[in-house]
């Protein structure tokens, strides 16, 4: 047979068995290495185990940690047995027992010798590829790591500390340019040769063992000095997370290993029957030379990389609580707040549904109860209209309203009339598109027929929590996309406002506004706005209506700190 | 928060001088043995479908206080060969809703074993758990270095009034119940104990619209490997050390969680509200059971139009009710 298998193996002896034999039954010698921690009895069954078998050796035993030098020295040990016990053997190929070969033995024994002088190799400078863990890539070749990660990390973490402090840095063996990749490789006879026989192998394997997880380094850096060509990837289909563990399969990924053609995966979930039972697989689908393709299983655990990470923009849930300003946005998509538009226009809701596709929302935070636009008195996900329930949690009512409807993009109206709880998170969030007509409240009041002096307290009250809204929106924090316009700019020019709502919401459907939805009869309100400044409650917010004002106007006053509003 | 542990742990010490064992095959647990720990009265009629479920989840052994059936609960569970049974006449409520009974029993029996807490009506769902069984979901669990496994209670409700659902025993209580609200859920940090405080569904909806702070809370902890010192502070919903309270990301990031399907509200519901209620052996003495007797004659319906129907759990996975994290 042309290749020969390194096994290293710890643990689940029951599986590792099963795929030394099949690596044997297959034709190829296996030197297995198992781990020194393992105790002596449980060694001496798998051993025995294995006895009728002749194309298996057991070499000397290394401790071997996570992150540590051991499991290079048992590469290295295994490696040079195998070397000298089968010398017909080409290629070498390192695995564990938690690897699972999915290709028949036969179809690598063809690819690798198609393939007679290539080391495949997964081998990436640090120079030019950050590698994502532990937030250490240069420096583990720079730093010494003589404290194990796993059962020493104060003091791993403190010696690191020490050392950056300290501005240490070791000096890389002559020759050596750090390279780092998957542990897993396939080298060819001449280049494992060479790299256990180099004359200054001595010097190497010092520094290499005070390096932090050499196995990721230490051939992949070597490999770069003997070979002479160089597969930079891995024939072992290996994921990791984001911690750097490796991922597991289990039966439900059967298909997909399949259809993957690659000839060896790591790492099975040792209870998986089904991946056992299915692999390896003794008929041959591919042709000899199939590459491997993994573009499936990339997308699947790099979108779970990404779900751990990042996660689903705008839920809020069990396992997903961003701290304040981690968010990512709050909300899970983009929303828009209507604040005086419909006193300005009492149709505005159906006007502006029927011309976008957007869910119009009434008062959402009316004070008697949410006013869907259903109507109904629950919603999507289960919403209630309960004024009270809102309110025991008026920020993540939102964000369950925009996350349930994400989908479409969704409207309401706002008011200083309703409940202000949010008004801090609308301000913040990207998602938000906040439209104001400031002043606009004094529309209704106008039209409710009432004389100034009645509702002057109440036009004090508006006025006050409107201005306190728009001092948010002003703030430095506020990072919604907010447009302010007085009662006055907006009826001069409403059409070019409607415009740019109908666009912003609608894109490029939108169409152009012909028509515009009926607008309250305003006819007299400057002098009611006039009648209520003689009262001394000057509504600053209105701006100055210029519609035949029945007293010449005045200037527009600015805020003044004796008008009349509720801190 | 040391001293409240320790605390805990002695009362449960203490509590534990009520318990009778009557069926103890504890002989019998492996190491790694997977275990589940139950409170349960007068359930018999949801037993058989119970063990069964969760036996084919893969739990290895059961661990059950029985607070004096009058059913014949009890002598049907002492006969099952992987569960060991104890029985108390003492109060519910005294015991910290059960508890502390469990308490004792799982700083007994559960050392280094990866540990399920849930009540009779509790079905717990996991992302895979129709290919992987629990015993994956432990196992990738230690490779991560997490000890803890966050479930939110999910209520399940039938169509139509809740005396609609005739449940049989044996029966998969969801055949009959399994309607469920999917984005109503509000959730506040606990600063003290660091667990997320989740309250929402039909019940804030139906029941406790006018007084939502007293809504019960969904927020639970059922997965754990336990320890010796570890104690449940309120029923599953938080433990300590509260470094296992921290089920959920904090920088944006999703953490694996699962659901539990509560399947209370059958048939069965009414008359054992009003029981519970006469009882006052329930949290907040019972209010929540009280509650629900007051509208005891309007037999509640907790559907509405916007009820989604339960598939499986991806279906809760898209929903944003429970996440697969980084498992896949």
């Amino acid at each position: 047979m042309s290749f020969g298998v390194v096994m290293l193996v710890h643990t689940a002896f029951d599986r590792a068995e099963q795929m030394v034999r099949h690596w044997v039954y297959g034709g190829c010698p296996v030197v297995v290495h198992v781990d020194a921690k393992v105790d002596q009895p449980a060694y001496d069954v798998f051993k025995q185990a294995l006895g009728d078998l002749e194309n298996v050796l057991f070499c000397q035993r290394h401790r071997c940690e996570w992150g540590g030098w051991g499991l290079v020295a048992a590469s290295q040990t295994a490696a040079t047995l195998l070397l000298d016990s089968f010398p017909d053997v080409r290629h070498v190929y390192l695995a564990s027992g938690a690897c699972l070969p999915l290709r028949p033995v036969t179809e690598l024994a063809d690819y690798l010798k198609a393939h007679p002088d290539t080391d495949f190799i997964e081998s990436a400078t640090t120079a030019d590829v950050p590698w994502p863990v532990g937030g250490l890539d240069r420096e583990r070749f720079t730093l010494m790591f003589p404290f194990s990660w796993k059962k020493q990390r104060w003091l791993f973490d403190r010696f690191v500390k020490l050392q950056q402090l300290l501005r240490y840095r070791r000096k890389m063996p002559e020759g050596l340019v750090p390279h780092m990749g998957s542990q897993w490789w396939c080298l060819t006879r001449q280049t494992l040769r060479a790299i256990l026989d180099d004359p200054k192998r001595g010097i190497y394997d010092r520094f290499f063992k005070l390096v932090w997880i050499p196995d990721e380094s230490y051939y992949q850096t070597l490999v770069r000095v003997h070979a002479t060509r160089i597969e930079s990837r891995s024939l072992t289909l290996a994921k990791f997370d984001f911690q750097g563990k490796p991922h597991i399969f289990y039966d439900d990924h059967t298909a997909l290993l399949m259809r993957s053609g690659c000839f060896v995966a790591r790492k099975a979930w040792p209870h998986a029957e089904g991946l056992y039972q299915s692999f390896p697989r003794q008929t041959t689908e591919f042709l000899p030379n199939q590459e491997p393709n993994t573009a499936t299983i990339d997308r699947i655990f790099a979108s779970a990389v990404d779900r751990r990470l990042r996660g689903r923009h705008g839920l809020f849930m069990q396992s997903r609580f961003p701290n304040r300003d981690r968010e990512n946005g709050l909300a899970a998509a983009p929303y828009s707040v209507f604040q005086g538009f419909d006193d300005v226009f009492p149709d505005f809701a159906t006007w502006l549904a029927k011309r976008t596709e957007a869910q119009v929302h009434g008062h959402l935070f009316a004070r008697d109860r949410v006013h869907f636009a259903s109507g109904d008195t629950i919603d999507r996900g289960g919403l209630s209209d309960s004024a009270r329930l809102r309110d025991y949690n008026a920020r993540m009512f939102l964000t369950n309203l925009i996350w349930n409807g994400r989908e479409t993009h969704q409207c309401f109206q706002f008011g200083p009339a309703d409940a202000q709880d949010i008004r801090w998170m609308l301000a913040k969030d990207t998602q938000a598109r906040i439209w104001v007509i400031s002043g606009a409240w004094a529309v209704p009041l106008f039209l409710s027929r009432r004389s100034a002096s009645e509702v002057r307290a109440e036009a004090a009250r508006l006025q006050g929590i409107e201005h306190k809204f728009l001092n948010v929106l002003r703030s430095s924090h506020a990072r919604a996309r907010i447009q302010i316009m007085t009662l006055a700019e907006f009826v001069e020019a409403p059409t070019d406002v409607l415009q740019a709502i109908i666009d912003e919401i609608a894109g490029h459907r939108g169409s152009a506004v012909t028509e515009l939805p009926e607008m309250a009869n305003i006819a007299g309100l400057p002098a009611f706005l006039q009648d209520l400044k003689n009262q001394g409650m000057h509504p600053f917010l209105t701006g100055q209506l210029s519609d035949k004002p029945a007293i010449p106007a005045r200037r527009q006053a600015a805020p003044k700190p004796y008008v009349i509003g509720r801190k | 928060m040391r001293w409240q542990r320790k605390r805990w742990k002695a009362r449960a010490r203490l509590k534990s001088r009520e318990l009778t064992p009557v069926a103890n095959r504890t002989s019998q647990i492996a190491a790694n043995d997977i275990l589940l720990f139950c409170t349960l009265r007068n359930e018999d009629v949801r037993l058989p479908y119970f063990l069964s479920y969760y036996r084919n989840l893969g739990v290895d052994h059961f661990i059950l206080v029985d607070n004096d059936s009058n059913d014949g609960g009890a002598a049907y569970l002492a006969n099952q060969p992987d569960v060991s049974l104890w029985s108390t006449k003492a109060g519910y409520g005294d015991a910290r809703y059960g508890v502390d009974w469990l308490t004792y029993l799982q700083g007994k029996y559960a050392d280094g074993h990866w540990a399920l807490t849930v009540d009779v009506d509790e079905f717990f769902v996991y992302p895979f758990c129709d290919t992987r069984p629990i015993r994956a979901l432990a196992d990738w669990l230690d490779a991560c270095e997490v000890r803890s496994f966050g479930a939110m209670l999910l209520d399940m409700y039938p169509k139509g009034p809740v005396s609609g659902a005739v449940y049989s025993r044996g029966q998969d209580p969801l055949e009959v119940a399994n309607w469920f609200d999917a984005g109503n859920y509000i959730m506040t940090r606990n600063k003290l104990l660091r667990n997320l405080w989740i309250q929402g569904g039909p019940r804030a909806r139906v029941f406790f619209a006018e007084k939502p702070k007293k809504a019960p809370a969904l927020n639970k902890i059922p997965f754990v490997k336990w320890r010796k010192p570890y104690a449940y502070v309120s029923s599953t919903h938080m433990l300590l050390p509260r470094g296992l309270n921290l089920v959920y990301d904090q920088s944006g990031g999703e953490k694996t969680s699962g659901i539990l399907l509560h399947a209370k509200f059958l048939n069965t519901f009414n008359e054992r509200a009003s029981q519970e209620a006469a009882r006052a052996e329930h949290y907040q003495k019972g209010q929540e059971y009280q509650s629900y007797a007051e509208r005891h004659g309007a037999d509640p319906t907790l559907w509405s139009q916007w009820s989604e129907q339960y598939i499986n759990w991806r279906q809760l996975e898209m929903l944003g009710l429970m996440s697969k994290g980084n498992w896949a």
